[in-house]
């Protein structure tokens, strides 16, 4: 079947019924998504699907065939980092950061859905996104400054 | 040589001795022969010395001999080493140390990251490091300009001469300096000189992970490479009798089903096909004795050994007597669970068997004992096991295994299947496999004297020892006391005149180690909520309370003071309520204030305030994440966290019932630190103890209640 993938089209031999997860992974090689628990409770796997923050450990790949996917590999421009990783470099988010790919899609998603979301608005929207190390307080800020930075952005254009 | 030391230093590990004394010196020979690991740069590099290459262009590759798990370790050690090289730091770059000999530990002889030791305990030796390449560097420019090296000086990676214009690279001196023999008397620079040191840096590894390019054991590939996993079995001790793989090998993907020392591993071409395989093997177990535990039987039978005398961890005075005259003593019994430590990545390991030798990709804490436990399985000596240490997700004690088990089982199965395997286990193999914090019940009897302060403390524990039955069991003291179980507690600081700890070994089937803090996870629990119990009984403010019993510890009582400053202590606004605890480990002092709403019995966590003393400070940033970080862990395990058995079966199996922290819980947080200037400490774990009981004595100031068992019983405040 064919995946788009961070706007590339990939050929993939797969069961119909193997997560996204484990094809990004292990077929087409982009390991920067990540295995956490396997039942979509801990967000690690969080990729973007049209737009639309996904847990692939949980998203059997014969649904996504010819929709959007984009992984954090897809998420910078080139070189040019996405305003949530920026954000995420410049507070140092980051402890083990493990779950810092899936931590760092469900962001950028709230972002494009809400422009300057609250504490309240960024608790829900992450919730699901677990992180071990507990860099919960610095995601907040981190957020909250990719908002703004984007804000800026917008503000210019 | 200095392998000559640390192969001594492992022998007298291997016969027993777990805490080598002494710092091991380690000589920074010179030799780019020295088996050199794959630089970054495309620029021709030149190995300085185990830690250190320096490339034509001037980039800087610092090879970090501890685990970089979260703590920040693969930027304070490069700091401290640029620091006295005088590097330019937008140069430098880190990479995880391979298994090796130079990279033993400081203290320990071998090679592991634990104990928050790893930035305290290689702070003089990473200098030495860097002021030697300096030297080197300088005596090089001294060659070749004519120069006497007195009138040259270094900054920003480059050797200075007096006249303009006059300026060697280290890049390009590199070269030279590789021949010359490293002095051996070396100056340090002054503190008062730092330009790195103390100051923050943003972490090295800061890019690779929020791009996803960042190497974790999973992300291990090997050309030829098959996928595995093992089925464990269900009971602990349980022996397997027969199995039926028909299933699992039907499949697609599924390659093979061998059965190794631990359990049935499927392997397959993809981990989906492992996975699934597992799920499908229809296994026979003999369940033995374990089957009939549960966590009530064993809650049952700790209680049977706190009825006696254990053995004793400290005594003062005479409690007995004292005892005998208080009135109304405070007794109180705590119960702590089993805790996982369930990093986000869960335990794997990468390895290749082949006829002359290993090769093992780990995320892990203990490299010199996986080294070892690899050449055993293999059948190889541990010279011929080639190990890498990959970026680890989350460690938190748990890939320091004394078993090796994950890394045991990666090697089992590549030499069953001729292949290279990425063992990786499920998360619920990791929530039900095992390696727990103890479950530890505890009593203690507090008697107070005519002026409300303690007269006598009596605290006896019970659990399951980490030690016994590893290679730290000489550590074990008299009587069969587990320092590590006691640690907290057998040093309680509060003045009492008459003191009594005991220890009471429990045994089970169930695999324990330590749990970020160890001891200290539970025991300042019982410390820092038993002396706010007793602050209101006497009706003293709890910060005061504790200062006046600690006027022979000058440290707490500024880091007392300082909390009470930056907490906004006292001044609460209505409905919120505070609590206060503060607790030394791993050589630093760490207090926490909670701050805390209880709407209907609904607790809400507004805010955690804390302050570190961790002596000095190398990079202020990574000291103020850890111990929030720590601190939030703490909370996370008092809110929900615990592993129980029934039928000899642990009952979870994922986050869905061993519900760690979310975003949506977390308080907002502010860390303080207070350089004292005491003894550099270590801040991984310090940051965890104390949290809990903060958040204990903040519940009891909103509703009188004490919740002495965890997780707290959060249900029972809305009664």
């Amino acid at each position: 079947m064919k995946l788009n993938i961070n706007g590339r089209d990939h050929e993939v031999d797969a069961p119909d019924d193997m997560p996204l997860l484990w094809v990004l992974r292990d077929l087409v090689g982009l390991t920067g998504t990540k295995y956490g628990c396997g039942v979509a409770q801990c967000g690690s796997c969080t990729v973007q699907l049209d737009g639309v923050p996904m847990r692939s450990c949980s998203l059997p790949v014969v649904g996504v065939a010819g929709r959007k996917i984009v992984t954090i590999e897809g998420l910078a421009d080139g070189d040019t980092l996405h305003a949530v990783q920026q954000a995420w470099l410049d507070l140092d988010v980051v402890q083990c950061g493990y779950c810092q790919s899936g931590q760092i899609m469900s962001a950028a998603a709230l972002l494009a859905s809400n422009a300057k979301p609250s504490d309240a608005d960024i608790d829900t929207a992450m919730a699901g996104n677990l992180c071990r190390c507990a860099t919960y307080p610095r995601i907040r800020a981190a957020i909250h400054a990719a908002a703004a930075k984007l804000g800026e952005g917008s503000a210019q254009s | 040589m200095s392998s000559d030391i640390v192969n001594l230093s492992r022998r007298r590990f291997i016969a027993g001795s777990a805490t080598l004394g002494g710092a091991l010196v380690l000589g920074f020979h010179l030799d780019p022969r020295s088996r050199a690991q794959a630089a970054p740069e495309a620029a021709p590099s030149v190995q300085l010395n185990a830690f250190l290459t320096i490339a034509a262009d001037g980039a800087i590759t610092v090879y970090v001999k501890h685990s970089e798990m979260g703590q920040g370790v693969l930027t304070s050690i490069p700091m401290i080493i640029a620091e006295e090289l005088d590097a330019d730091w937008s140069r430098v770059t880190a990479l995880p140390g391979d298994a090796r000999p130079e990279f033993a530990h400081a203290q320990w002889g071998i090679q592991a990251t634990g104990g928050s030791t790893s930035t305290y305990t290689s702070f003089e030796q990473m200098r030495k490091v860097g002021a030697t390449a300096r030297a080197m560097l300088l005596q090089a420019a001294a060659a070749r300009s004519k120069l006497d090296a007195k009138d040259l000086r270094t900054e920003g990676g480059a050797v200075i001469g007096p006249e303009t214009g006059q300026r060697w690279t280290y890049g390009e001196l590199a070269g030279d300096a590789a021949k010359l023999t490293p002095p051996t008397d070396i100056a340090l620079k002054e503190r008062k000189d730092f330009k790195l040191i103390g100051k923050r840096q943003h972490r090295l590894d800061g890019r690779a992970k929020v791009t996803g390019s960042a190497g974790f054991g999973i992300d291990v590939r090997v050309p030829g490479m098959l996928y595995a996993r093992v089925l464990h079995a269900p009971v602990f001790g349980a022996t397997l009798k027969s199995f039926d793989d028909k299933r699992a090998t039907a499949i697609k993907g599924v390659r093979h089903v061998v059965q190794i020392h631990s359990g049935v591993a499927v392997v397959g071409d993809h981990w989906w096909a492992a996975k699934q395989g597992v799920d499908a093997i229809d296994a026979q177990w003999e369940l033995g004795d374990h089957a009939s535990f549960s966590s009530e039987s064993q809650r049952q039978e700790m209680g049977k050994l706190l009825k006696g005398d254990g053995a004793s961890a400290k005594a003062v005075g005479d409690v007995a007597a004292a005892m005998a005259e208080a009135k109304d003593p405070i007794e109180a019994e705590y119960d702590f669970p089993y805790l996982s430590h369930a990093p986000m990545e869960p335990m794997n390991a990468t390895a290749e068997v082949r006829e002359d030798g290993v090769t093992v990709w780990a995320p892990t804490q203990f490299q010199t004992f996986d080294q070892m436990a690899a050449a055993r399985v293999a059948g190889v000596t541990p010279d011929k096991v080639v190990l890498h240490t990959t970026l680890l997700g989350g460690g938190f004690g748990r890939r320091a295994t004394p078993s090796s088990d994950f890394v045991s089982e990666a090697v089992a199965i590549a030499k069953a299947v001729k292949a290279p395997v990425q063992l990786l286990w499920a998360r619920e193999d990791d929530i039900k496999g095992g390696y727990y914090r103890p479950r530890t019940r505890v009593t203690a009897k507090l008697a107070l004297d005519a002026d409300k302060r303690p007269a006598a403390l009596r605290v006896k524990i019970a659990n399951q020892s980490i030690m016994l039955g590893t290679p730290f069991a000489p550590d074990l003291k008299e009587g069969g006391v587990d320092p590590s179980q006691v640690e907290g507690l057998d040093n309680w600081p509060y003045a009492v005149p008459n003191l009594s700890v005991s220890y009471h070994m429990a045994k089970a089937a169930v695999p324990v180690l330590w749990w970020r803090s160890v001891g200290h996870s539970f025991s300042a629990y019982v410390k820092e909520t038993l002396i706010d119990e007793a602050a209101v009984a006497a009706g003293v403010d709890p910060i005061d309370y504790r200062i006046e019993l600690l006027k022979a510890h000058p440290r707490e009582v500024a880091l007392l003071q300082k909390l009470k400053e930056v907490s906004n202590w006292g001044k609460a606004t209505e409905g919120r309520h505070q609590g206060v605890a503060i607790h030394e480990s791993f050589g630093s002092l760490v207090g926490h204030v909670v701050e805390i709403s209880l709407t209907g019995g609904e607790l809400k966590m507004h805010k955690l305030t804390s302050v570190v003393d961790c002596g000095s400070v190398v990079n202020p940033d990574t000291v103020k994440a850890q111990i929030m970080g720590g601190g939030l862990m703490g909370l996370s395990a008092a809110l929900g966290e615990a592993i129980t058995f029934k039928d000899g079966k642990v009952v979870q199996s994922n986050f869905t019932d061993y519900p760690i922290l979310s975003i949506a819980k977390a308080p907002a947080v502010e860390v303080h630190i207070l350089e004292s200037g005491a003894k550099m400490g270590g801040v991984g774990e310090p940051g965890t103890p104390p949290a809990a009981p903060a958040l204990a004595n903040a519940i009891a100031a909103a509703s009188g209640k004490r919740l002495r068992d965890l997780p707290l019983d959060l249900a029972s405040l809305k009664a």
